[in-house]
């Protein structure tokens, strides 16, 4: 990060703050909410890279029938790996990386609530991931039971490096734990005075509202993972039908945190598309109330679908059934969202640039995994889909082109903010045509696929299915690779020695406190709170 | 800044840490309430692990036949013969009934194994009701030692009237290293 | 303009391809040869359609603004950020669209779990990595497992046809009859999914689940593993063979006589007389 910050500094009022400390010293004690926001999104690209290269690697696998490069015990290594990386690795830090770095100058206030625990909540992340990574390095296999390491698979079964898995999962959790409470605590204490609920910018909103699932739900997935330790260690059969255990409760527990996880994973994306959108619309975002209700509703309704996820386990039919109806109905509040961009679009004053394209690109292919989405709700329908390329299908079109585009979105819109430096249109431009093919090259397919039969986490497949696979794989080399685009945009933006080229209000229809402040921003913001009208 | 600032943060951190700590007690209390819920409503063919007292007051419905039928699974390599002694039997709902399995240790040394009991359909897997059953307890084996292992049960006459076949299967598990200090109840227990 | 025509060519592309995907057998989910098959599929091409129309007047109507409302072109902003009868519309609209879609899912679904009498049943146990099939009331059992070689898998001879959808027993069932499936695994979580048979059941080790199938057409219909269950969980299929009632009597008397002749003990004849003894 710019290292001129401090000496740019022209706002900050109290001089006992000297600038930030150089060198690592900085990075490692760093108790300043942009620091540890740069932290946060500085080893979620790294982990984005990590993970990418693993689907890579699974793509060339999965590019023809027969053995390529791997052995299926490594691919499964790969598949576990990948999706734990991704989820836990890049999506979480990168919105956690924006909610430090936003939601206080969002909101006036001159920091997080509770600095110290904010760094914390950061450095466990890199003990996490090198003890999960070391992993790969293990003389036996790494962890190999899918991201959603259903027992007994992972307890009986499971290879040493489990126990591995489990301790890494809890650093993750304590530091989602941590960073969600300090969230909650600054948004409700530390608003500007006048700053109501109501006026709210809606990307804090969406980031209260995960702050609290993440609060509900993680501490589920440490008792799953806890228990699953038990099973493995301390001669307790949750699991293990044996002992008078059930898999299927495994299941339930881990599910009761996955499914809310899912929408921790993209309910922050929604707040930046709700800030996005009416910027280059040059409107007031359509509904806001409205699209604060429907996030609430999503997220509560959220609690209680879970069991969508284990519909061909053997469940009773009134269960499935209200399964099925709760799913369905989470489509009405998402809808509703979805409403609402395009009536903020409607009757605006658009531009494109790239913030609002990949906001757009967003808005449709989101969507369209809201659509399979529904489709996957529909029991005797799922009984078909569930655990082929179809759910593949759906949850990468809802994570890769939601969350991750929310993410791109609200790099390209800030970053100007943060750096004070304007990225190349055009790259930006090349960057997001690339991605949108890429992904769909990549991801459309898989839908057909699951469609005519293919299962999901297997290395190797029958003959009919080639042809789509390599299709697969091409489109995911195009999108990977389009990613390096960013990253020399990023890099080019935070490294630069050059002035700044932004204007304070940087984008013609922005609005919000952050806007207010020059650009780069300085190392300490409104250390006395701006008055709201 | 004004100084109960620090103050409110405390308070707000603690009633939201105390929200963790409950969630984490609560995916604990998952799993009693998941067995509860299994019980009751004889999810995942679970039914009842101890005896049910016989209801002297319980009417026999001799107007419908309910076929129940036997299976029996082993886990993983244990080597043990283990079979029900009949396919079937015809109950009226309400009558009791007394059935065996075959159970015959070819492990080559003693050991000690655990029925587990699974019913299909969900429906109507907690009106079938065991009186007596092997499945309650352990049962230790001598080496090459053979049985004949009593199930006494009968299906509530409060079952569904669509049900006309139900499925009672046993899964033998080697429960070496979890041996219960319990008396292994051979109640029943026929020995050849 | 450069983005409202590529949005215009992605959205058409979509609509090409999904009207492709209903014409070509091989990339959309099977009709299948049975009738809860089928009825999954009238469902899923329902929900397919439903979706098609909801997306088409979704992103027609952000296509149109995305091309009438530019900057560029002059356009100037409204400022409206509500409209309660609009509002009220677009709820209310899809809750009765997915009541729709509701109630066809949740007859399909009472017909799958039909509790009429069958007249088969096969009991079925995943293993790591194979299939057991037990014919209860035929005192049938046998093991199938993938018959495809490690060879053709490692790229050392030409793969089949059926590559990696072969077996070496396949599970034999008389056409129009309903057989129920008992549904259990040994080791881990396992999943026996044939698509054009329209079935897919979780195998838990502990627990036994039950589902059912009834072949209408002769033939032999492929299906594979549907749970991780390890890493040869890809190497699992299973091929059941659909004949005439007469054939399957044929195949099992076959089947009979192997069995008989490899058992030969009177253990259990020794274990009923002990009861009636006891009994006595």
């Amino acid at each position: 990060m710019n290292h001129d910050i401090a000496h740019n500094n022209e706002i900050s009022h109290d001089d006992d703050h000297h600038g930030p400390e150089t060198g690592f010293k900085r990075w490692l004690f760093t108790t300043n909410h942009k620091d540890i926001g740069t932290l946060y999104l500085t080893l979620s690209c790294i982990m984005f890279f990590v993970a990418g290269t693993m689907a890579l690697i699974i793509r060339v696998e999965l590019f023809e029938p027969g053995r390529v490069i791997l052995n299926p015990e490594f691919f499964n290594q790969m598949t576990t790996m990948h999706g734990l990386i991704m989820v836990f690795g890049v999506i979480m830090p990168a919105m956690a990386g924006l909610a430090n770095w936003l939601i206080p100058m969002m909101i006036g206030s001159p920091d997080m609530a509770l600095p110290r625990l904010n760094n914390w909540s950061f450095w466990l992340l890199p003990f996490a991931f090198s003890l999960l990574g070391s992993t790969l390095f293990m003389s036996g296999p790494a962890p190999d039971f899918g991201w959603t390491f259903y027992a007994p698979l992972s307890t009986t079964y499971g290879p040493k490096s489990t126990d591995f898995f489990i301790f890494s999962i809890h650093l993750m959790g304590a530091s989602s734990i941590m960073a969600a409470l300090n969230i909650v605590v600054t948004i409700f204490n530390m608003r500007a005075p006048g700053m109501t609920w109501t006026k709210l910018p809606i990307f804090v909103w969406t980031w209260l509202i995960t702050a609290f699932l993440l609060l509900a739900v993680m501490p589920v997935l440490a008792g799953c993972v806890t228990m699953m330790l038990m099973d493995r260690h301390f001669h307790t059969s949750f699991f293990n039908a044996a002992g008078g255990g059930d898999p299927i409760l495994f299941q339930h527990v881990f599910w009761f945190f996955g499914h809310p996880e899912v929408y921790i994973l993209i309910l922050p994306g929604f707040g930046v598309i709700s800030e996005v959108i009416p910027t280059f619309s040059r409107k007031p975002l359509f509904g806001y109330m409205s699209m604060v209700y429907a996030s609430c509703m999503i997220a509560i309704l959220g609690f209680v679908v879970w069991m969508h996820h284990m519909f061909t386990t053997g469940a009773p039919y009134e269960a499935q059934l209200f399964f099925m109806y709760a799913t369905m109905l989470v489509a009405v509040p998402t809808g509703i969202k979805v409403f609402n961009w395009v009536a903020t679009i409607f009757k605006g004053s658009i531009t494109f640039e790239t913030p609002m394209l990949f906001a757009l690109g967003f808005l449709v292919m989101f969507t369209l995994g809201g659509f399979s989405g529904l489709m996957l709700a529909l029991v005797p329908s799922d009984y078909q889909y569930r655990d082929s390329y179809f759910v593949v299908a759906h949850f990468h079109y809802v994570l890769v082109s939601g969350s991750l585009f929310t993410i791109i979105t609200a790099v390209y819109y800030w970053l100007p903010k943060w750096t004070g430096q304007m990225y190349s249109e055009r790259l930006g431009q090349i960057h997001f045509w690339l991605s949108v093919i890429g992904m769909n090259v990549t991801f459309l397919p898989m839908h057909f696929l699951g469609l005519a039969g293919m299962p999901r986490r297997i290395p190797d497949y029958a003959l009919q299915f080639t042809d789509f696979n390599q299709i697969c794989t091409i489109g995911a080399f195009i999108f990977g690779f389009a990613q390096l685009i960013l990253l020399y945009i990023v890099l080019k933006s935070c490294f630069s020695k050059s002035k700044p080229t932004a204007t304070s209000q940087v984008w013609e229809g922005a609005k919000g406190l952050e806007w207010t402040l020059p650009s780069p921003v300085p190392y300490h913001t409104f250390e006395t709170a701006p008055v709201i009208q | 800044m004004s100084s109960s600032l620090p103050k409110n943060h405390k308070r707000l951190t603690l009633i939201l840490v105390c929200g963790v700590l409950f969630m984490f007690g609560f995916c604990y209390m998952l799993v009693p309430l998941y067995e509860l819920v299994c019980k009751k409503e004889g999810l995942n063919g679970r039914s009842v692990k101890s005896a049910t007292a016989l209801d002297p007051k319980m009417r026999v419905d001799k107007s419908r036949v309910i076929k129940v039928f036997f299976t029996s699974t082993l886990h993983g390599p244990l080597k043990f013969r283990f079979v029900p002694l009949q396919r079937y039997v015809e109950v009226h709902p309400g009558e009791t009934k007394l059935i065996y399995f075959f159970a015959e240790n070819q492990t080559g040394h003693e050991i000690t194994v655990q029925a587990i009991p699974s019913i299909t359909p969900n429906d109507a897997a907690r009106f079938l009701k065991k009186t007596e059953c092997f499945c309650f307890t352990q049962q230790y084996f001598f080496k090459k030692e053979k049985a004949d292992m009593p199930v006494y049960f009968f299906v509530d006459p409060a079952v569904s009237k669509d049900i006309k076949e139900i499925t009672l299967s046993y899964t033998l598990f080697d429960a070496s290293g979890f041996e219960k200090k319990q008396e292994h109840s051979t109640k029943g227990r026929i020995d050849l | 303009m450069q983005n409202g025509i590529s949005r215009i060519i992605l959205f058409i592309s979509f609509c090409f391809l999904a009207m492709k995907a209903y014409a070509t057998p091989g990339i959309n989910m099977p009709y299948g040869v049975s009738p809860i098959s089928q009825e999954i599929y009238n469902l899923h091409m329902a929900a397919f359609y439903i979706c098609c129309g909801i997306g088409a007047i979704t992103f027609g109507v952000l296509l149109y603004s995305l091309i009438k409302f530019r900057k560029s072109k002059g356009a100037e902003a409204a400022h409206f950020h509500e409209h309660l009868g609009i509002e009220i519309f677009w709820t209310v609209i899809p809750t009765l669209i997915l009541v729709a879609l509701a109630i066809p899912a949740t007859i399909v679904l009472k017909h799958i779990h039909n509790t009429e009498e069958s007249a088969l049943t096969i009991k079925i146990t995943g293993y790591q990595w194979r299939w057991k099939y037990e014919y209860l009331d035929q005192g049938i059992s046998f093991f199938s497992k993938l018959s495809t070689t490690q060879d053709q898998i490692n790229n050392k001879t030409k793969k089949d046809d059926w590559y990696l959808l072969e077996v070496d027993n396949e599970v034999v069932v008389p056409v129009n009859t309903k057989v129920k499936l008992l549904v259990t695994a040994d080791d881990v979580i396992h999943a026996w999914w044939v698509p054009e048979l329209g079935v897919k059941q979780d195998a838990v080790p502990g627990f036994i689940n039950e589902n059912w199938i009834l072949v209408t057409q002769p033939g032999t219909y492929r299906g594979q593993c549907g749970e991780l269950c390890g890493v040869n969980h890809a190497f699992m299929p299973i091929v059941v063979k659909a004949v005439s009632q007469a054939e399957f009597v044929k195949w099992v008397s076959g089947h009979q006589k192997v069995a008989e002749n490899k058992l030969q003990d009177d253990s259990l004849d020794k274990a009923k007389a002990a009861i009636a003894a006891h009994h006595a």
